[in-house]
């Protein structure tokens, strides 16, 4: 049942996805600007994320506790986290070939490979953490390619994001609180 | 033009036309070793001559050659959960990554016809190349300050794809455990249950229940050999109604009508025993017939074989036998009868071996017993189409190189974790077929042991 869910889900972002690709392609006809389609792939992700975490992980780990959440699902037969989840649809969307790719980072990583490398990236997440609820866009260039880079704040919206992140033993900072930014959605459009 | 000038232009073309002669009939032919650009790698060299497998394409480059690649070992990858697939490279942000060491291709790292720049392994591979992306590790981990980076995957501790029995969590689970379990023992395979988990089972025709040798239903004109009718009516084949015909009538491909066949091939297996055909064909022993290349004879390995084995060819029954079917033979004596390397030889007398012996004597339980097969083709639970058993992985190397893919699989059935991860490490050990306890002892336990401010991010959620 659990696979269905997670199933179900990762299609629903997936094929969300895919289709506002479809849309932001036809600049030609009327012009999506990089942005607004950075904004609207956003949108689809921000809600995914928070409908995965508030009734997945929330209502099951959480509050009925029938099943975990672990890093470790495979072995633990639990629920893949929420920042898996985020992880494994960008991989999909990269291994069906979509210009766009996205990632979600944070100057507190867990897991230390989500921390900013770029310039952008660095400067990006510094800016939402110190400006809550705006954005930051810029643009950069990364293997010979120039990018349209948005960085969107990753806002720890359940108490169960907070918790797990100040409890783990490789977590950098223990004291977050719920509505505080953890981290940042990176999104990059080739220009 | 001169006389001599004329007698060169003669040669010229002989040459010409013989080369090209030569080359196209190495070509068309199975031995191809002109084309050959250097020695192919242990992994590969048994199906060299069959250069399509990889070279899909004459004229494609190195994406041509990802997805044969992929085409193999992508299964594998998956069941490993990868630690670096090519999903975590392809990320605008790692172009810089990709710029050192272009993580995206197999063909990076695992560099063929190259023996120069082989390692034992099978793979090309720069030593220190985990610096690349994981050179802060030291940041976050006191305890790695000062190792060196040709180390995280020579001593025991990670590997680059398969970190399934390595990672920090899971050693910190089996921390502490004895070197012995208390209960010892693999899972039982699910034997005889082939007709109900395949629909397409012919019951009708051979309708489930133990037949006597007034049951065969050889044709007439073959003749009932004596010892054959014993090894059949000792098989768990005549005990579930799998009669003669069942295998050796088979569809000619001409007229497609069923004819009697002395020997039928693997494909006949496959009709009940997909699992373990298929994982047959991905192995060292049936990977040549996948290609359509004649069979592989342990003359052609490039392990130590008996040399009264040299020119057997291996299918199915070279280990099952072609009637007795009896897996305990195929466990032990099946191996036995070709391979002749030290770590074989050293079985019997191994601690291992005297559990098997008491196993198949009856002095103790089933599935206590540790022989060539328990290690090397582990029970695995697999799906069929009615629902999910346990078969052995034919596959016997897929849980070798490195090695440590066998510690859950296999070790740790029965032994703990730091045990396991010791011995395997032991190169004399293995050799010795561990007839004792490691000498050799790995570090990465012990400082899981040491973080012991271990806060558990599962529980307390
Ligand atoms: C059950 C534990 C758990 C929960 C719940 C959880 N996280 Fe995480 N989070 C992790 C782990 C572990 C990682 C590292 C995963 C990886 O990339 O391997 C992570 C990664 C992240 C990252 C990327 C940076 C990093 O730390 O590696 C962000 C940002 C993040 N989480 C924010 C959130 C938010 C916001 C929520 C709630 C919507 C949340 N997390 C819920 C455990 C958790």
């Amino acid at each position: 049942m659990k696979h269905k869910i997670l199933l179900l889900i990762s299609s629903m972002i997936g094929s969300a996805v895919l289709l506002s690709a479809c849309g932001g392609s036809e600049t030609k006809s009327g012009g999506v600007s990089p942005q607004v389609m950075a904004d609207s792939l956003f949108s689809v992700m921000e809600a995914d994320r928070t409908v995965y975490t508030k009734l997945i992980i929330g209502r099951l780990a959480k509050e009925e506790k029938v099943i975990k959440a672990s890093e470790h699902w495979k072995d633990e037969k639990a629920l893949v986290l929420p920042a898996q989840m985020f992880r494994y649809g960008a991989e999909r969307v990269a291994e069906k070939g979509a210009p766009f790719s996205y990632s979600l980072l944070s100057l507190w990583p867990v897991n230390k490979q989500n921390k900013p490398k770029t310039e952008i990236e660095k400067k990006g997440l510094n800016f939402i953490a110190e400006n809550p609820g705006k954005n930051f866009y810029a643009e950069e260039e990364l293997g010979g390619t120039r990018y349209f880079t948005a960085v969107y704040p990753d806002v720890g919206v359940a108490s169960a994001c907070v918790s797990c992140h100040n409890k783990h033993k490789d977590s950098p900072r223990t004291d977050f609180k719920i509505g505080e930014v953890m981290g940042g959605v990176v999104i990059r459009i080739p220009l | 033009m001169s006389n001599k000038n004329r007698i060169y232009w003669v040669y010229w073309i002989v040459l010409t036309v013989g080369m090209t002669g030569y080359l196209i009939m190495q070509l068309t032919g199975e031995d191809k070793t002109v084309y050959l650009p250097g020695k192919t790698s242990h992994g590969h060299y048994q199906i060299e001559m069959a250069c399509s497998a990889c070279h899909t394409d004459p004229l494609g480059g190195g994406e041509v050659l990802q997805d044969a690649c992929m085409g193999c070992h992508g299964e594998e990858l998956e069941r490993a959960d990868d630690s670096h697939p090519k999903s975590k490279f392809t990320n605008p942000r790692n172009a810089d990554r990709v710029a050192k060491l272009d993580a995206r291709k197999c063909i990076t790292c695992h560099t063929e016809h190259r023996e120069e720049i082989t390692l034992e392994m099978g793979v090309s591979l720069p030593n220190d190349f985990c610096f690349k992306c994981h050179e802060d590790v030291a940041e976050n981990r006191p305890s790695h300050v000062g190792m060196e980076f040709n180390t995280c995957a020579s001593a025991g501790c990670h590997n680059f794809h398969d970190n399934r029995g390595l990672y920090e969590d899971f050693l910190a689970k089996h921390l502490d455990e004895p070197a012995y379990l208390k209960k010892a023992s693999v899972k039982p395979l699910s034997a005889g249950k082939a007709y109900e988990l395949i629909n397409s089972y012919p019951v009708a025709a051979y309708p489930i229940k133990s037949l006597t040798i007034n049951d065969a239903d050889t044709p007439a004109d073959v003749r009932n050999d004596p010892k054959v009718m014993q090894d059949w009516l000792a098989s768990s084949h005549s005990k579930a109604g799998v009669n003669c015909t069942a295998c050796h009538m088979q569809s000619s491909a001409e007229t497609k009508e069923k004819i009697w066949k002395e020997k039928p091939g693997y494909q006949v297996c496959e009709s009940c025993h997909e699992s373990q055909v298929k994982g047959f064909l991905a192995s060292r022993h049936g990977m040549r017939l996948a290609q359509d290349l004649s069979a592989m004879t342990p003359g052609q390995a490039r392990l130590d074989m008996k040399k009264n084995a040299h020119d057997r060819e291996l299918s199915c029954t070279s280990c099952h036998g072609s009637h007795q079917f009896d897996k305990k033979h195929a466990a032990v004596d099946g191996c036995l009868a070709c391979h002749d390397d030290k770590h074989s030889n050293q079985y019997k007398q191994s601690k291992h071996f005297t559990l098997w012996h008491k196993e198949v004597t009856g002095q103790a339980e089933a599935n206590t017993g540790v022989s060539c097969a328990t290690c090397h083709l582990p029970r695995k639970q697999s799906r069929h189409e009615n629902g999910t058993f346990v078969s052995s992985e034919h596959n016997q190397n897929d849980n070798l190189r490195p090695n440590e893919k066998m510690l859950r699989s296999v070790c740790m059935q029965c032994h703990g974790l730091e045990f396991s991860i010791d011995s395997l490490a032991d190169r004399k050990l293995i050799e010795k077929n561990f007839s004792s306890k490691p000498d050799v002892h790995i570090k990465s336990l012990d400082l899981v042991r040491q973080r012991k401010d271990l806060k558990k991010d599962i529980e307390g959620m």
